[in-house]
């Protein structure tokens, strides 16, 4: 296919983990990357590396991917030491290599977190944020039997508001960028969805207490409010979700006794 | 074998209503006895899982991806229709039916897109009760957009992010039932194949994508939600996992396959930039209510815009050339995909495309910018121009946007009666896997909606028919059905492994995909598509000899995974140029350059081809039997689409 592109290529060194599986040890491994044009994108780049490397016979970098257009939550890029890499508000497969400079060494880990274990190269096991999802991510309608959607009016700005939290496309940034690993930010987003909503008012206490204990149980770390999340994540999911989950909590707690 | 339908008799009003009188219930104690598999768990699939689980059943789902969370449905950014009428612009049930079948160019059953519109009001309410974040109006009460092919506003949306919520909603459904231990979730699992016995279908053979275990799971049904296949043409909207394997072994299995050829090409994408790229992203349709698209009015004018001597915002008024208004005045820039991507395509054979390959046109906000201010464009479309930005480095609120068409659906699929029900028993298919509704040519919205409508408000009906007729005597995973089955999708992976030639995956797809894009795409002739089958043929042959797949199967395996799938397109590719092949008359998405009205519209057949085509599977390199499902209409008169 003809070369569309009126930009020059770019070089770049790239030190990938690579790690067969959950139970060997992995290591960096330094690639070079000769031809990358500032129109693609992070993983078309890696697809580029991965073609050369199976042309060499060498076994192609594994990475979670699928829309790539930054909203089923699949990729989970560590980058330089960020989640998604250097911009803000975006996902590893909505930032492009004009992001880089010609020359740039580039670090590319898995998630880090005992609560997402290494399954292969970049590819981590997420499904403890499932799991808490399970515990209690749900207002509990049967299909069938429901009232007319109209009877139900919510002001435009709790719709909003809720819609800001319900964004969370489940990536796991969040707890990629937290020092402790922690999942608050995640939890309370879909909380907050819930606690927001007059649907979501009959179980709103069950809820948080569900969601928390599982997260818990699940490993992942406690909050210290350093706001790293927040920072990280590429939905921008607001810190106030945290607060809001966190009096829920303990309002729970208050009304169980 | 004759196909039966199935659509129940009586006035339109009222075939679903007494067809649900008519099926057999299954007790509420026996439903327990029951095992149902789901293979796909996006929209339709997770809505079925989680409607069948309350009801009793036990279900056991899969997905391919991590989480059920990510399925391509995420992705579907515009909106959903319902015929709810909250507007007062004059919508009613019959209208999105009529709506419905016209856009699909008459290539629909009555009965299936009348019950369409009949249910879609409940699905908004479905999805509002569980907490999906519609759009709402300062009063408080849903707000609504418009979308193609319809004059009046009856679509739902949140953001450009419809698809998210309402997967999000349908996937609470379904980790309640989880929860409730009533539905055993299975990700990261592909399924391989359908196991029948007896001509019913029991079961299916799973890989652990991360172990590699071949796995059986036996079941008194299947239900197929395993999405479209966008994917044969390699660039697509969709997502990079989308695939055919599902539904291609199936077919292998006896389930017919249903207008393969019908495609739909979407107006709005971004273009295609360089040879590295992956895949193609889409802006909503729903930018089509305030983008006004156009080209320069001569090939001149588009020289210098294309080489940068003048700007788009150099040009007059009167040098643009606003095709779609100027050709379609009632219908405008909201004409449907197919018409709005065939006049893209004209302008760009004529000399007159932007940006610096020439194959795009603009959609430009200057005015609705002028209208109604950047900060409500913002509110409105927001996270589209962001994404456009990301991509071309171009920021949509200052220069108009460059787009062009791109593979985006997939109308045909695996054929199926009024009651989702393939041609072999107790093997469903649902959602954008089956072929029924939208006939030629789908309109915007009606995707998201079909999906919920088949797994929320048809299935749980229909497949209880089916279970109280066959009992609920235990079926056996140990059965030699699933034996023999394993043994073959052992061999198949070790073929695939085998494969060490100089060529990688990849190659092959992109190959194939051109190939597709070429001869089978926005415009076919018999000369195309008759060289497009000896071309895959050939590919298809080579890829058996010269591909190479790493790895090996006890591990996560990535390019096993992809040549696996690329193995099943490869085949998929030569069906839809034969179904296009044989189909000589243009409808909805279809165009066959030999049939075309005077003013380049597509020109139906209706004497010859007012029939679903439906291919039957008749063993590895053998033609497959075409058969044929003739269309009544009874409540609407064909006539030649007009969006004039
Ligand atoms: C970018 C984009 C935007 C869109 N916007 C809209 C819109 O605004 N409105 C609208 O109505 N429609 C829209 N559509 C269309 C719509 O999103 C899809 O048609 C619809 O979501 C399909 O849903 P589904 O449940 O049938 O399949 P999918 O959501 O594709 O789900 C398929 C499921 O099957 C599983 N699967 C597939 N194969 C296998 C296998 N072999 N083994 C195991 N599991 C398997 C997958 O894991 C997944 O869970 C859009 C489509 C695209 C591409
Ligand atoms: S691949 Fe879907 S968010 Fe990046």
């Amino acid at each position: 296919m003809m070369r569309l592109s009126i930009l020059e290529d770019m070089k770049l060194t790239l030190k990938v983990w690579r790690q067969k599986n959950a139970n060997t040890k992995g290591q960096l491994v330094t690639y070079k990357a000769d031809h990358v044009s500032p129109d693609m994108s992070f993983l078309e780049m890696l697809d580029v590396v991965n073609e050369d490397l199976i042309h060499k016979g060498d076994e192609p970098i594994h990475f979670d991917h699928d829309c790539r257009e930054g909203i089923c939550g699949a990729c989970s890029l560590h980058i330089n030491g960020r989640p998604h890499g250097p911009k803000q508000g975006i996902t590893t497969c909505q930032l492009h290599m004009r992001s880089f400079n010609d020359g740039d060494v580039i670090v590319i880990e898995p998630w880090r977190a005992a609560a997402f274990p290494v399954i292969r190269d970049l590819v981590t096991d997420r499904s403890a944020f499932d799991r808490i999802q399970h515990a209690g991510g749900y207002i509990s309608v049967n299909t069938g039997g429901v009232p007319d959607a109209n009877c139900i009016p919510i002001s435009k700005v709790v719709a909003d508001e809720a819609l800001n939290s319900a964004t969370c496309i489940g990536c796991g940034a969040c707890v990629a960028a937290c020092k402790n690993a922690s999942a608050m930010l995640f939890v309370s987003a879909k909380v907050s969805q819930m606690a927001l909503l007059p649907q979501g008012q009959p179980e709103r206490y069950q809820r948080v207490q569900a969601m928390v204990t599982q997260m818990d149980q699940e490993g992942f770390g406690n909050c210290t409010n350093t706001g790293a999340c927040e920072a990280e994540c590429p939905k921008e999911i607001s810190l106030s979700n945290i607060a809001r989950m966190n009096r829920d909590y303990f309002a729970a707690n208050i009304f169980k006794e | 074998m004759t196909l039966d339908a199935k659509i129940p008799e009586g006035p339109l009003a009222e075939k679903w209503s007494k067809h649900k009188f008519n099926l057999k219930l299954v007790n509420p104690a026996n439903k327990r006895k029951y095992t149902v598999i789901v293979v796909g768990t996006g929209l339709a699939g997770a809505s079925a899982a989680a409607s069948l689980a309350e009801l009793g059943y036990n279900v056991k789902a899969f997905c391919f991806q991590d989480s059920p969370r990510r399925a391509h449905s995420i992705a579907a950014q515009g909106g959903i229709n319902a015929a709810k009428n909250y507007q007062n612009d004059g919508d009613s049930i019959h209208r999105l039916f009529y709506d419905t079948i016209k856009g699909g160019d008459y290539r629909a059953r009555e009965g299936n897109v009348y019950r369409l519109a009949e249910v879609s009001v409940n699905i908004i309410d479905q999805c509002v009760a569980q907490g999906v974040p519609f759009a709402r109006e300062y009063g408080g009460l849903l707000d609504n957009r418009s979308f193609g092919g319809a004059q009046v506003s009856r679509t739902f949306y949140a953001r450009g992010q419809t698809g998210q919520q309402l997967l999000l909603g349908a996937y609470s459904a379904l980790n309640r039932q989880i929860h409730a231990g009533k539905v055993t979730m299975f990700s990261r699992h592909e399924m391989m194949d359908v196991v029948t016995i007896d001509g019913q279908a029991k079961g299916i053979v799973t890989r652990n994508l991360v172990t590699g275990n071949i796995e059986s799971h036996a079941g008194h049904a299947v239900l197929l939600c395993t999405g479209g296949y966008g994917n044969v043409f390699y660039l697509s909207t969709n997502a990079m996992g989308c695939n055919v394997t599902a539904a291609w072994k199936a077919h292998k299995r006896g389930a017919f396959f249903a207008n393969p050829c019908f495609t739909q090409i979407h107006p709005t994408c971004i273009p295609v930039t360089g040879d590295h790229q992956s895949k193609l992203t889409l802006m909503s349709e729903s930018l089509r209510n305030d983008g006004r698209v156009w080209v320069p009015k001569t090939k001149e004018l588009a020289a210098k815009l294309r080489n940068g001597e003048i700007k788009p915002a150099d040009l007059k008024e009167e040098d643009r050339d606003y095709f779609l208004e100027r050709k379609y005045p009632s219908f405008g820039n909201l004409v449907p995909r197919d018409v709005a991507s065939r006049n893209a395509k004209e302008m760009v054979d004529e000399g007159r495309g932007v940006g610096t390959s020439g194959i795009a046109v603009f959609l430009d906000f200057a005015d609705a910018i002028k209208r109604l201010g950047e900060e409500t464009v913002r509110e409105k479309y927001g996270n589209l121009f962001d994404m456009y930005q990301q991509i071309t480095d171009e920021n949509p609120y200052k220069q108009p946007m460059r787009i062009y068409p791109a593979v985006h659906y997939t109308m045909g699929g695996l054929w199926v009666d009024y009651n989702l029900m393939t041609t072999v028993p107790g093997l469903y298919a649902l959602g954008e896997a089956n072929f029924s509704d939208h006939g030629a040519n789908r309109l915007g919205a009606s995707a998201l909606m079909q999906g919920l409508a088949d797994g929320y408000f048809v299935i749980p009906y229909t497949l209880g028919d089916y279970l109280a007729s066959i009992g609920p005597k235990p079926v056996d995973a140990n059965h030699p059905a699933f034996k023999e089955a394993e043994k073959e999708v052992k061999a198949h992976i070790k073929q695939l492994l085998s494969l060490k030639g100089k060529k990688t995956v990849d190659q092959y797809h992109r190959e194939l995909g051109h190939i597709m894009w070429e001869y089978c795409g926005m415009a076919r002739n018999e000369d195309g598509l008759i060289k497009a089958k000896e071309l895959i043929s050939a590919l298809r042959k080579d890829f058996w000899k010269n591909a190479f797949v790493c790895g090996s199967n006890e591990e996560l395996n990535q390019n096993l995974e992809k040549a696996s799938r690329v193995a099943d397109f490869l085949e998929l590719g030569e069906l839809m140029v034969e179904d296009a092949l044989k189909r000589k008359e243009s409808c909805g998405g279809h165009f066959r350059i030999e049939s075309q009205t005077d003013e380049g519209e597509a020109k139906r057949d209706d004497d010859h081809y007012t029939y679903v085509a439906a291919w039957e599977y008749k063993g590895d390199d053998k033609p497959e039997t075409l058969h044929k499902e003739k269309l009544v209409f009874e409540n609407v008169k064909l006539t030649q689409r007009s969006y004039k």
